[in-house]
């Protein structure tokens, strides 16, 4: 108990040390403040566009987009994902398809989505879901094949239909993966729903990063940047909660 | 594969003539040939064989996981929500995931089996393994010995006809195996199921068994059958004093011996 204590201490003091050593060279004048604010300048900034109600705005229209994106993306992926990993003709089928599409950075579709979808919402969903189906897809395969199949021997000689496999054996088995899936994922999402915001949005994180660059406010620009970081590691401590909610069994 | 042509047959094992072949590759491989026995209502039937000698592909036949080449296996099956054959295996075999509960009463769940239900009989066999303590314990917090505890007490709760049981003691030290075979002992003592035990170890197929098939090297024959008279209770102290035990194992080993030898040659 005491060891884990010790690392989560750690795990708040470093991020603390080393905002503790750009504001000390910036006050040591070793930071020219035109490029690099302070931290202090910094947070400056996010406590006013805080009060204004501008930043909270921006942060709930991207967490909206993702946390949307995400569920657009990861429940169907998960659902194609053990199918995949439980038949071998359903895997034959679509892994070429997967395989092709897999490696493409998602960004790069973006455009299409804008043609399709108009620059509103559904584009930004779409583009988040686009970005994770394909990690959490083949995650959950994966997590799916490597159950023993020991397993699945017991479910089938205690008289487990395809239904009783699929929700005893395979989803419960492949669930640890799905959650690195995930996890993984809510990397992807942050990088692709910034990303889209930067290119063709008038709200969002992104958009508040590409207006501050226009406008030429760098502590803006930096203040979008650390709540970007924030939102990541708030997103992965979420995940983290769910697992343990989910997978108590797992050490 | 003739498959219970008779529901009504009760716990009753018959196979004969039973050829099983992997196909392979590289080549095809006889696990069981020309295998013919049959276990009656209520006995504990033991069969020991040297490993590899395809044991456990006749408990998979006999569980219904294979279809076998050849021959004709008459088991009763499933009935109208009535698992008629438990299995419990070897090496893992409870479910990570699933408390000691949800494991015990897995068999109940698959055949349909009410919540409430499922709950009180899985109570019930959670107690007779000595495990009320860890109910809602998972598998990793519990010792190798608890958790085939676990796996036999699922294996009990769905109240079946036969029990198929493929080594459950074998990856156990020698004190836990002896108080398991003791419990296992008393459990049929108390419910006269029809048990079909595989194991490697002399010793306790001969306090286990009613009687005790003796398989061959691959491919896998029955070689002969002994019968033992030891007298029950089996209390482990006395039975070892008893040098029919002695003479019952030394029997048993003279029957593997040979083949042993021929497949190291």
């Amino acid at each position: 108990m005491t060891g884990r204590g010790f690392d989560r201490l750690l795990a708040v003091l470093s991020p603390l040390g080393f905002l503790a050593v750009w504001e000390a060279l910036s006050r040591l004048a070793l930071l020219d403040p035109r490029f690099i604010p302070s931290p202090a300048n910094v947070l400056h900034t996010i406590v006013a566009m805080t009060r204004t109600g501008e930043l909270p705005y921006h942060v709930l229209v991207s967490s909206r987009r993702i946390v949307a994106g995400f569920l657009l993306g990861a429940v169907p992926a998960v659902g194609v994902g053990l199918m995949m990993g439980l038949s071998k003709p359903v895997r034959a089928v679509l892994m070429p398809l997967v395989s092709a599409i897999y490696p493409i950075p998602k960004i790069a579709v973006y455009p299409l989505l804008i043609f399709y979808l108009g620059l509103g919402e559904a584009s930004k969903i779409s583009i988040v879901a686009l970005s994770i189906f394909f990690l959490v897809l083949l995650n959950t395969m994966a997590g799916v094949l490597a159950v023993d199949p020991a397993y699945f021997k017991i479910a089938k000689a205690y008289g487990a239909n395809g239904r009783g496999v699929f929700a005893t054996v395979a989803f419960p088995g492949a669930l640890p993966q799905i959650f690195t899936g995930l996890k993984l994922g809510m990397g992807f999402a942050l990088i692709v729903i910034v990303g889209a915001e930067l290119l063709g949005s008038d709200k969002g994180i992104g958009y508040l990063i590409w207006r501050s660059y226009q406008i030429f406010a760098i502590d803006a620009m930096f203040a979008g940047l650390l709540v970007t970081a924030i939102l990541g590691w708030v997103a992965i401590l979420a995940l983290d909660w769910l697992e343990r909610r989910v997978l108590p069994w797992q050490r | 594969m003739n498959l219970g042509t008779l529901p009504n047959v009760g716990a009753h094992i018959a196979v004969a003539r039973l050829t099983h072949v992997y196909p392979g590759p590289p080549a095809p491989v006889t696990a069981l040939q020309d295998v013919s026995f049959t276990v009656a209502t209520g006995e504990f039937c033991v069969l020991i064989g040297p490993s590899g000698c395809g044991k456990t592909t006749l408990l998979h036949v006999l569980a219904g996981l294979i279809t076998p080449t050849s021959g004709t296996v008459t088991v009763p099956r499933t009935v109208s929500g009535h698992v008629a054959t438990a299995v419990a295996f070897q090496g893992v075999s409870t479910f990570p995931w699933m408390t000691v509960a949800q494991n015990v009463a897995y068999g109940l769940r698959m055949m349909g089996v009410p919540s409430a239900e499922r709950q009180r009989r899985a109570t019930f066999h959670i107690r007779r393994v000595g495990l009320e303590a860890f109910r809602d314990a998972y598998p990793h917090q519990l010792s190798e010995g608890m958790r085939q505890r676990v796996n036999i007490a699922r294996a009990f709760a769905t109240d079946p006809d036969i029990l198929l049981l493929d080594e459950p003691f074998a990856a156990l030290d020698e004190q836990t195996r002896l108080r398991l075979q003791d419990e296992l002992l008393r459990l049929w003592e108390a419910s006269r199921k029809t048990i079909f035990f595989i194991t490697h170890s002399l010793d306790e197929a001969g306090r286990l068994a009613d009687r005790v098939l003796v398989m061959t090297g691959r491919p896998g024959r029955i070689k002969t059958e002994v019968v033992v008279r030891l007298p029950r209770p089996r209390e482990y102290g006395a039975i070892r004093r008893d040098p029919a035990y002695g003479t019952l194992t030394a029997r048993l080993w003279d029957e593997l011996a040979p083949d042993e030898n021929a497949t190291q040659t």
